[in-house]
């Protein structure tokens, strides 16, 4: 059985008819061929498939694509828009925060929420806003450091 | 740009394609005809396999294939394991790549299924019925020595895969009768998962026609894979080609080329199209290599004012149930002959006996024998000094190996580069304020509250290493490393290097190094690494020895490329090659710098070559295979504030606190990543993670829903300070850095963890330091006064 699905990801209409068990990382990725967004687990603990679904960050294995039927996605690929990189993905490569790359999507997904949520955060915040995202390279000091500075750009300086 | 950017800490020219999801992991790969594989794995730990019965499977929608072990027979040999120990007994057990008539760990394959697409595959594997017989099994390696353990392999005797022995030094027996004071201690250094975030994957393309095949691959050394699969595949090496994509992360656990490699290889060539794998996580913990799983029995012998005198140990390595790629070498070259640490320890004896267990084979994992060795130093050298009643970093400074710069000879034969171990702790003390953390604790006592501060210093064998002294070791390969470098006619740059970082960094830091060395721009140069057809032969990113081997082959070849410009240059400047200087990009004249050729324009010349000396070759390229004199022997101090309440058992990290000396750092920012990386790996061990098996080998940590991996939350910001000795040896005295963390951070958050509990009468607790171990170990020792 296959039902359609018509969803919206980075500004673009897709309609696809699939399986009704299939998550929504795999529409995106095995589907629809985005690769950015990424499976680390089975059971939704590493966010590596972290994004945002209408605005909220969401880990896209925790939910099948039908339930995204009509809503609005936002991976990766299309977190920066036409004009260079996001202040995220800017500090995220300024500050090092990151190493085999792999979590580094879903990471800053996961910290534009925690941005979203709290525009200013403190670095025991920042720890505590992204601990539902593993990163086995960098000890998470420099992605504390790169979420702090993205804050900072975007609140004008605040750190 | 200029010569100066060999150490600035630079921007990865890595990143902008991983921070905007452009770059091309191995699943990310999508070829046309493309099917899927997924393996059947054995659900028990230990069991005979009466029947398998494949035929509803077979049948399912968008099924092609389904083999079995028999399937395979003359088409893969078993995986092959690569480090032949010597002098060690070593047996070797088949290790096929599908099981064939028992399965020896959860996770061993016994089947596989291709089908159209990965929910198809999943679907078949439930419809295959294998009927087993369970046999009993074993888990730990003490246990597995023991007699009347279950047996593993039929022709193995006792479990034993080798027996291992290191003898250094003075007559050890005479070396502890003759002691003022004996401590001794058993440390478990429990199973660890290493958990790179990106699952194992390998995606096959075999052409009937030409008999050709490649292979992407989640691996750090896609040269030994290619070497490899054509030995247990038969596909000759020339007709093979490995691509290790974006690789994200290993440490250690894409080394060995494991049995879903071959097979997937395997498929393909039977079927004729492109075949993917890819693991599921909970595949991974269950058959991607683990980590450590020693039982360490060791003691220290010294006089009464803290010198030692000998150390003696015996160790119980469980290699799991098979000898994955490069195992038996890991708990013993890597291990026992760093057993004098930074200190000068006149005699040295271990025992090494690596068992077969029924687990998942253990393997490299970030550190590979040096966090244990250090931990069981560090942890002794803390003991003595609680005997004798001296400050643990007294004791250090009492049996330090002094200060040299080129060579030093330790018992257990190796030779350490250079060093200036009291250096390190010296400047660590004084960044941590360690006499005010001591005031502290003190005043902290009186109030009941329970803080600690623990130590460890470390030196780790890197850089791997001779090949000579590789093949003296058995390990079945060279250890030098390759690079090209190719400079285009607009001066542009390619660097081929052999090795295979996979978030390392090597992109960024080895065009540094050609910066440094021929005065172009970074941005100028592409480094290119991981295709076995565009890279030179090359060993493999393991054991900190990409920039320690393969940044000397590179900086030599610069060099080549230096002095061939040089005679180009000299001959358009119609100058004699010996009046000439060179100065960060530029060849001219002995005093007369205004005049002068850049490397740009040397590179177009010898490209277009309308102009060149009699007998000089055109083009601007230079290859190097670097064969290296000696280890690189990294070192540091490190230093971890906790304070554990003993109410519940819980262990605050306050501070962590490191100084590390890998020579000089080619990119600052980049070593302070891998250090602090490193460092919560390590403390990963010491409090939180652990590989649990139940007695009947089940793997009770068989997701990251069980398996504690370190978070953002719960962590310090550490503290990074370096110091800087040059390797006498190494082109540009580089070291590494990509363990060091790891193998000291463990030692120094469990000494600190202990030294918090003195008070209450604890001297030893089981890692990892949950709160449940350390109350249970409170309420022991309160028993027992």
């Amino acid at each position: 059985m296959r039902v359609p699905v018509s969803i919206t990801i980075n500004g673009r209409q897709y309609s696809r008819d699939v399986e009704p068990r299939l998550l929504l990382v795999h529409l995106i990725r095995d589907v629809l061929g985005l690769t950015g967004t990424k499976v680390g687990c089975d059971t939704s603990q590493c966010g590596s498939c972290t994004v945002l679904i209408d605005g909220v960050a969401a880990k896209s294995c925790t939910c099948l694509a039908v339930q995204a039927d009509g809503l609005s996605v936002t991976t990766i690929e299309g977190l920066a828009g036409d004009d260079g990189l996001h202040p995220l993905q800017e500090s995220f490569w300024n500050k090092h925060g990151l190493q085999c790359g792999y979590c580094t999507p879903g990471m800053i997904m996961a910290s534009h929420e925690l941005l979203r949520c709290n525009p200013d955060p403190s670095d025991d915040e920042i720890r505590h806003g992204l601990e539902g995202n593993f990163c086995r390279c960098t000890g998470y000091q420099n992605i504390v450091r790169a979420v702090r500075d993205a804050a900072g750009s975007a609140t004008g300086g605040a750190q | 740009m200029s010569a100066s950017t060999f150490g600035s800490g630079i921007r990865r020219r890595e990143d902008p394609r991983l921070i905007t999801g452009t770059a091309t992991y191995t699943d990310d790969i999508v070829l046309p005809g493309m099917l899927h594989a997924a393996m059947l794995r054995s659900p028990f730990a230990h069991a005979r396999i009466r029947n398998i019965d494949t035929s509803a499977a077979a049948e399912a929608p968008g099924v092609v294939a389904v083999y079995i072990g028999a399937d395979t027979d003359g088409e893969i040999g078993p995986a092959p394991c690569a480090w032949l120990l010597p002098d060690s007994g070593l047996t070797i057990a088949d290790y096929h790549c599908i099981a064939k008539d028992t399965a020896r760990y959860v996770g061993d394959i016994v089947a596989v299924v291709v089908a159209e697409s990965i929910h198809q595959t999943y679907d078949a594997l439930d419809l295959i019925d294998v009927d087993y017989d369970m046999l009993d099994a074993v888990v730990e390696p003490k246990q597995s020595a023991a007699e009347g353990a279950p047996q593993l392999h039929a022709e193995i005797e006792g479990n034993q895969a080798f027996h291992w022995t290191v003898t250094g030094g003075g007559d050890i027996t005479e070396a502890f009768e003759s002691a003022d004071v004996v401590v001794k201690e058993t440390i478990v250094q429990q199973r660890l998962i290493p958990n790179a975030m990106e699952p194992r994957a390998a995606l096959a393309s075999y052409t009937k026609a030409t008999g050709e095949l490649t292979l992407w691959n989640t691996t750090q050394n896609p040269h030994i894979v290619r070497f490899l699969v054509s030995l247990v595949a038969g596909i000759p090496e020339d007709r093979l080609r490995v691509i290790a994509p974006e690789v994200g992360g290993g440490f250690g656990s894409k080394i060995a080329v494991y049995p879903a490699d071959f097979i997937t290889v395997f498929c393909s060539k039977k079927l004729g199209v492109p075949v993917k794998w890819v693991e599921t996580r909970s595949e991974n913990y269950q058959a991607t290599t683990h980590g450590r799983d020693h039982v360490q029995e060791i003691e220290l012998a010294a006089t009464s004012d803290g010198k030692i005198v000998g150390l003696r140990a015996t160790v119980w390595a469980g290699m799991g149930a098979y000898l994955s790629t490069a195992a038996p070498g890991i708990p013993t070259i890597l291990h026992g002959l760093m057993l004098s640490g930074v200190y000068d320890i006149p005699a040295i004896h271990e025992d090494v006996y690596g068992l077969y267990t029924n687990t998942t084979p253990v393997e490299a994992y970030r550190g590979a024998g040096r966090p244990e060795a250090t931990f069981m130093v560090e942890r002794l050298v803390d003991l003595l000094a609680t005997k004798l009643g001296m400050d643990p970093a007294e004791v250090r400074r009492r049996n330090f190996i002094p200060k040299f710069d080129d060579g030093h000879d330790v018992v257990t034969g190796l030779t350490y580069d250079s060093g200036d171990y009291d250096g390190a702790l010296t400047k660590l003390l004084g960044e941590a304020g360690y006499d005010q953390l001591r005031a502290e604790q003190a005043e902290a006592r009186k109030e009941g509250r329970y803080i600690g501060v623990g130590l460890s210093t470390y030196v780790e064998i890197c850089g791997l290493g001779p090949s000579q002294v590789a093949g003296a070791i058995g390990f079945q390969g060279g250890l030098w490393e390759s690079a090209i470098v190719r400079f285009h006619p607009s001066g542009k740059v390619n660097v081929m290097i052999g090795a295979s970082p996979h978030g390392q960094g090597e992109e960024t830091t080895f065009a540094q190094i050609i910066a440094g060395e021929l005065g172009v721009s970074p941005d100028d140069v592409k480094v290119i690494h991981g295709d076995t057809e565009n890279t030179p032969m090359g060993w493999g990113t393991y054991g900190s020895r990409t920039t320690a081997v393969g940044g000397a082959a590179l900086a030599l070849a610069a060099r080549k490329i230096r002095d061939k410009a040089m005679v180009i240059a000299a001959h358009l400047l119609e100058a004699a090659v010996e009046d000439m200087e060179y100065e960060d990009g530029k060849f001219f004249v002995k005093g007369s710098p205004e005049s002068s050729k850049t490397i740009q324009d040397i590179a177009l010349m010898a490209n277009v070559a309308w102009n060149m000396p009699e007998g000089v070759e055109a083009g601007l390229e230079a290859t190097t295979f670097y064969d290296p004199p000696n280890f690189v022997f990294p070192y540091g101090a490190h230093l971890a504030k906790v304070e554990v309440d003993a109410e519940t058992g819980s262990v605050t990290l306050q501070r962590y606190v490191a100084v590390d000396d890998c020579g000089p750092q080619i990119n600052p920012v980049i070593v302070e990543g891998q250090v602090h990386g490193g460092i919560v790996q390590g403390i990963g061990q010491a409090l939180w993670e652990e590989g649990v098996y139940d007695e009947d080998g089940q793997l009770l940590t068989g997701t990251m829903l069980d398996y504690a991996i370190p978070r953002a939350d719960g962590l310090p910001d550490i503290e990074v300070h370096s110091t800087v000795t040059p390797s006498p040896h190494h082109p540009l005295g580089v070291k590494g850095i990509g363990e060091a963390g790891t193998i000291a951070s463990t030692a120094a958050v469990y000494n600190a963890v202990i030294d918090a509990l003195q008070p209450l009468g604890v001297s030893s607790v089981r890692m990892p330091l949950t709160p449940e171990r350390v109350w249970r170990s409170i309420q022991a020792a309160e028993e027992d006064n």
